[in-house]
């Protein structure tokens, strides 16, 4: 109960300083849009080779610009942890009854929140473009659950790390190191069986494939039941590891001060 | 033995008027070494009455913030033991984080929210619901002087303004211990006299205990009632500023050397003087101590004229905290301060 009540509190102060950054905002939203002209336009003759699979790109596209926004969002989302740390904020609240929980959680929650509405919108403006989903209401919700459950691990990783580490360099060096190289090494960009073979072996075991593989099959007209059920599974236990990790990772930061 | 007891009876009436109870902060054997075996904390030992103002004095990297993060459950020691509130700071944790304020060296102040939010947050977090808690921060706001600016965002707040929020925000819940870690560094002159004065009123009007860090001697022979000077991560003295001063018997004497090299020359003819007591050399400055200062300074400078070592400047004082401090440190207060961080 306490845990929920605290939750709450976090959640809220991160939307709202969010709120307050609307430079911020205007940036995380006008950053897909480029990716799905630029990437769209780029990449448009790729459809025309052989075993491709879908028939128009932007179809192809816009569940993999969905999962990379959200990838990237919450890959960052130990930055905020740093700030607290420099500002005493978090040093302020463990020395304070709240609930350790709460702490990682305000801010999971708010990325899921933010991974939502993000997912919407990209998927709007994906059929601007001209996309067609054949999956439907049900593929683009399948789509956001898939985004979510990549946006809360990859969150509390980030956050973890920010907490064992509390330098703003090594959370950068180490996103920077990471969040390319996990897009590059699944098919948000490129049909799975049109990638040599041993970036599919690697994709194999990448989160951003498990998720981008789920949403967009969700979103097809035939959608894979045992595929996506097992990507999601995959992502739920995930969620629950790290979830564990990043409270973990408050023991070893107080241990380290 | 009947002495001692008296003694100590005494020196209870004077520090507080309230009955022997619990100490409000008891800190024993306190060790704690950081990676690359940085002793931070050497068997740090004190304790703290209820409803005093205690001091933590000492240089940089001395170990005073170390002692507060222990006592106020952020961080864990590797051996000793500490009650904060009549409660164990390892084992009742939850319970004495609902039982003190903190106040830390870093504001701890949230600068995208505003000073309302960042109160009410605080609030919150120790369980304060509704009008209760609406009431509780208005309340604040007002007493110090943030009711103008409370919706605005804290990032436009001024240093002191800020400060004074940090100790509205570490008052919310009414704790019965606050804990200050240098409460008044990077303030400006008139932020800090204003801060001394919320302290000292905190502690007299309101009765709570407060155990604050300083690395300015002023501050503490100010505001605490008593105090521990902290070296090298243990406590070196102890007592009321005004005991700590009256242990060291007459006048203290500085003689700034003109040449450094002199130093040792300077120490060793001044130290057959039978008139100069407690000769301690740091760099070219000589410190000691003589009963009477105005007849002894003569007698010194012309035995080091003799010994032709030159003297830039002389000064006789009373004996101040920093004259304590070289004492029990076996350095000066400045010395150490600038070179302690480790």
């Amino acid at each position: 109960m306490r845990t929920l009540a605290h939750s709450f509190y976090m959640t809220l102060r991160h939307f709202r300083n969010l709120m307050r950054q609307p430079l911020y905002i205007a940036f995380t939203l006008v950053q897909p849009i480029i990716w799905l002209v630029l990437f769209g336009q780029l990449f448009k003759k790729v459809v025309l080779l052989p075993g491709f699979g879908a028939s128009a790109y932007v179809d192809f596209l816009t569940p993999g610009v969905v999962i990379m926004t959200v990838l990237f969002g919450a890959g960052w989302s130990g930055m905020g942890i740093i700030r607290d740390l420099d500002l005493g904020v978090m040093d302020r609240f463990l020395v304070s009854p709240v609930s350790r929980v709460a702490l990682i959680a305000g801010r999971l929650i708010q990325l899921a929140l933010i991974a939502v509405i993000q997912s919407v919108l990209i998927v709007a403006l994906g059929m601007i473009l001209g996309a067609r989903f054949p999956g439907g209401a049900r593929g683009v919700g399948l789509l956001i659950l898939c985004a979510v459950l990549l946006a809360v691990p990859i969150g509390a990783l980030s956050s973890a790390m920010a907490l064992v580490a509390r330098k703003e360099e090594t959370v950068i060096a180490a996103s920077n190191f990471i969040l390319l190289p996990l897009t590059f090494l699944s098919s948000v960009f490129m049909a799975q069986n049109l990638m040599p073979g041993w970036i599919q072996a690697v994709a194999r075991f990448n989160p951003v494939e498990w998720a981008v593989v789920a949403g967009r099959s969700a979103l097809s007209a035939h959608m894979n039941w045992p595929l996506v059920a097992t990507r999601i599974g995959l992502l739920v236990a995930l969620t629950i590891i790290t979830a564990g990790l990043a409270t973990r990772a408050f023991r070893i930061y107080q241990r380290s001060v | 033995m009947i002495l001692v007891e008296t003694l100590n009876s005494v020196r209870h009436q004077s520090s507080s008027s309230s009955q022997p109870e619990l100490p409000a902060i008891e800190a024993r054997n306190l060790v704690k070494t950081y990676r690359g075996d940085v002793r931070a904390l050497d068997r740090l030992s004190f304790r703290v009455e209820a409803g005093a103002i205690f001091g933590l004095l000492g240089p940089n990297g001395a170990g005073k913030s170390t002692t507060v993060k222990i006592l106020t459950t952020l961080s864990r020691p590797d051996s000793g033991e500490a009650r904060v509130a009549g409660l164990d700071v390892l084992r009742d944790a939850e319970r004495v984080r609902h039982a003190i304020g903190c106040i830390g060296q870093k504001s701890g102040v949230d600068s995208e929210a505003t000073g309302r939010e960042n109160l009410t947050l605080q609030g919150r977090v120790y369980g304060l619901r509704g009008t209760e808690l609406k009431r509780r921060v208005a309340e604040l706001l007002e007493r110090f002087g943030l009711d103008q600016a409370a919706d605005r965002v804290t990032r436009t707040y001024s240093g002191g303004m800020q400060r004074r929020l940090d100790v509205a925000m570490g008052l919310v819940h009414h704790p019965s211990v606050l804990f200050m870690d240098e409460p008044t560094t990077g303030l400006d002159p008139e932020a800090r006299a204003d801060m001394w004065k919320e302290i000292a009123r905190l502690a007299r009007e309101e009765g709570i205990t407060i155990l604050l860090t300083t690395h300015y001697l002023e501050e503490a022979d100010r505001l605490a009632q008593r105090l521990a000077i902290v070296d090298r991560g243990r406590v070196v003295a102890e007592g009321s500023p005004e005991e700590l001063k009256s242990e060291l018997r007459g006048d203290t004497i500085h003689m700034e050397l003109a040449q450094a090299e002199d130093a040792s020359k300077a120490h060793s003819v001044l130290s057959r003087l039978e008139e100069l007591r407690e000769l301690v050399i740091d760099t070219r400055t000589l410190y000691a101590r003589a009963d009477r200062g105005a007849t002894t300074v003569p007698i010194a400078l012309a035995t080091l004229e003799s010994a032709g070592v030159k003297v830039a400047s002389v000064t006789v004082a009373r004996p101040s905290l920093d004259d304590v401090y070289l004492r029990y440190a076996g350095r000066s207060f400045r010395e150490a301060d600038q070179g302690g961080s480790r």
